[in-house]
């Protein structure tokens, strides 16, 4: 199953490699034992903002590909099942089987499908979630586009600091350093999840998932998918 | 790969039309495609809540930073007191060198050089400073790139004392500083270096000048900002007028008065 397009993987890639080359910079520049190991603070700092220059971009791209902006309208929604996904992973002992808020028609239509989730223990306690991205990924795409606006913004006017007044410079430099520790927090999760599923990320590596995978862990899109292969060899057929 | 559903608005409406224009045999499989893409298209836009929030929350935090930072610097430094000595962000100092690492030198192989127009040279050891009238003070820093350490304590020897000690000239009104980092100078005319808030330091808290803060031995000269408080201090020379330092050659103010310098608005120390 195609889960993620060359461009949408390419926009991740560059992203990736430029927020590890931010971050690693930033400890380089802010942390004085490591800024002592590294030294050639002029030379850092110039890697430091020229890639934070270039931070938006991958995203600003990633906006001409149709596949992305799809995944991204997705990703930018919460239905019932998002939060009750939270609540679940949240919960100290998972529920057995995935519940439903029986509300409204995404909620009736949340019921008709609970038939496709694994019924043993084990297999549910993995919380699958009911579109193509769970809530955390949700939460997390949602979070990366904040922090990537946020911190070009702030670096902007630091970098630009002869522009702005002392005060608005104080504010950048403190939204900055702040939502920094947020994202280095974030990132480690990030990777930390992915580090735990090979598949996860192999899809994101060649753009490719198994069936099983997709079915275990977002069985709805996999069976949205299934159905419109099908679909498109029935009509080839036909 | 759903753009079969993407004209929907509503998921009873493109069943419908996707329904006749489908065969018969996707009939069942159309409503389970169709139902997720309905899923997609409708529910609660958390992702715009959220990039918007942080977004807001990010402005503000630009617009009132200078107060949030000082309130949340007192919150990290009463609740984790030391953390604000690790994480910059929260109050602590933040390390520049125009060098690449930082000098190292032990305090047995110190020397500080008081040369020019004087009538004695002195070089200087670290135990020599000691055995000179020690003073203390305790005094803000102030970065002319906006962040400030409060309440610093210091000790070591005033430059008054030393010029007295190395007979300086009377008629030489400019010290020109050096560190033994290689590159980083400074300047300050006699009348600033005589001022009592200005210190040839070998103490910050109580301790040892480690060697990231310019130690063994630095300049502080509390009413200007950070840049005139040289660090790895090697040699002060007595001239006839000012020479502008390293960050004076590029555009900084010489006369570096906190508040009153360099376009900024910063209460004096």
């Amino acid at each position: 199953m195609i889960r993620f397009t060359l461009a949408e993987r390419i926009a991740h890639r560059t992203l990736a490699v430029l927020m590890i080359v931010l971050i690693l910079t930033a400890a380089a520049l802010y942390i004085p034992d490591i800024s002592a190991l590294v030294g050639n603070r002029p030379l850092v700092k110039n890697i430091h903002s020229y890639s934070g220059f270039l931070l938006p971009l991958p995203l600003l791209f990633a906006l001409f590909s149709p596949a992305f902006r799809r995944d991204a309208s997705e990703a930018g929604r919460f239905h019932p099942h998002d939060w009750a996904w939270l609540r679940r992973r949240n919960s100290p002992s998972p529920s057995l089987s995935p519940t439903f808020p029986a509300t409204g028609k995404v909620g009736a239509e949340a019921d008709k499908s609970t038939s496709v989730y694994p019924s043993h223990p084990v297999e549910s306690a993995l919380a699958p979630a009911f579109g193509k991205f769970n809530a955390g990924q949700k939460l997390n795409a949602a979070f990366t586009v904040g922090a990537v606006t946020l911190m070009f913004a702030t670096g902007m006017i630091m970098f630009f600091s002869s522009l702005v007044n002392d005060n608005t410079r104080t504010g950048a430099t403190f939204v900055h350093d702040w939502l920094t520790l947020a994202i280095v927090a974030v990132v480690i999760g990030h990777i930390y999840k992915a580090y735990n599923d090979s598949e996860a990320r192999s899809g994101m590596r060649t753009g490719t998932v198994s069936y099983r995978w997709a079915k275990r862990h977002h069985p709805q899109w996999e069976q949205a998918y299934s159905n419109h292969e099908l679909g498109k060899s029935d009509t080839n057929r036909a | 790969m759903f753009g079969l559903c993407k004209d929907s608005t509503s998921p009873s409406s493109h069943l419908s039309s996707d329904l006749s224009s489908r065969p018969p045999v996707s009939l069942a499989k159309c409503q389970n495609l169709c139902s997720y893409q309905g899923v997609n298209s409708h529910g609660t836009p958390v992702g715009r809540r959220v990039i918007l929030g942080m977004v807001g929350l990010g402005a503000l935090g630009v617009v009132f930073g200078r107060q949030l930072n000082t309130a949340v610097t007192d919150t990290v430094n009463a609740t984790l007191p030391g953390l604000g000595q690790i994480i910059p962000a929260a109050g602590g100092f933040r390390i520049y060198t125009v060098t690449n690492g930082y000098p190292e030198m032990s305090t047995a192989d110190y020397r500080l050089r008081i040369d020019g127009a004087v009538s004695r040279p002195l070089n200087l050891t670290f135990a020599d400073l000691n055995d000179l009238p020690q003073t203390s003070m305790t005094k803000d820093f102030q970065c002319v790139t906006g962040w400030r350490v409060d309440d610093v304590p210091w000790s070591g020897v005033l430059p008054s004392d030393l010029l007295e000690v190395a007979g300086a000239s009377p008629g030489a009104s400019a010290l020109s500083i050096t560190s033994f980092d290689g590159a980083y100078t400074e300047s300050l005319t006699r009348e600033q270096a005589v001022r009592p808030d200005v210190l040839v330091a070998t103490s910050m808290y109580g301790k040892p000048i480690t060697r990231e803060h310019g130690g063994p031995v630095r300049l502080y000269v509390a009413p200007m900002y950070g840049y005139k408080s040289l660090k790895w201090l090697s040699e002060i020379t007595v001239i006839d007028h000012v020479i502008p330092g390293y960050w004076e050659q590029r555009g900084y103010d010489i006369d570096a008065w906190i508040g009153e310098s360099n376009g900024r608005s910063d209460e004096p120390v």
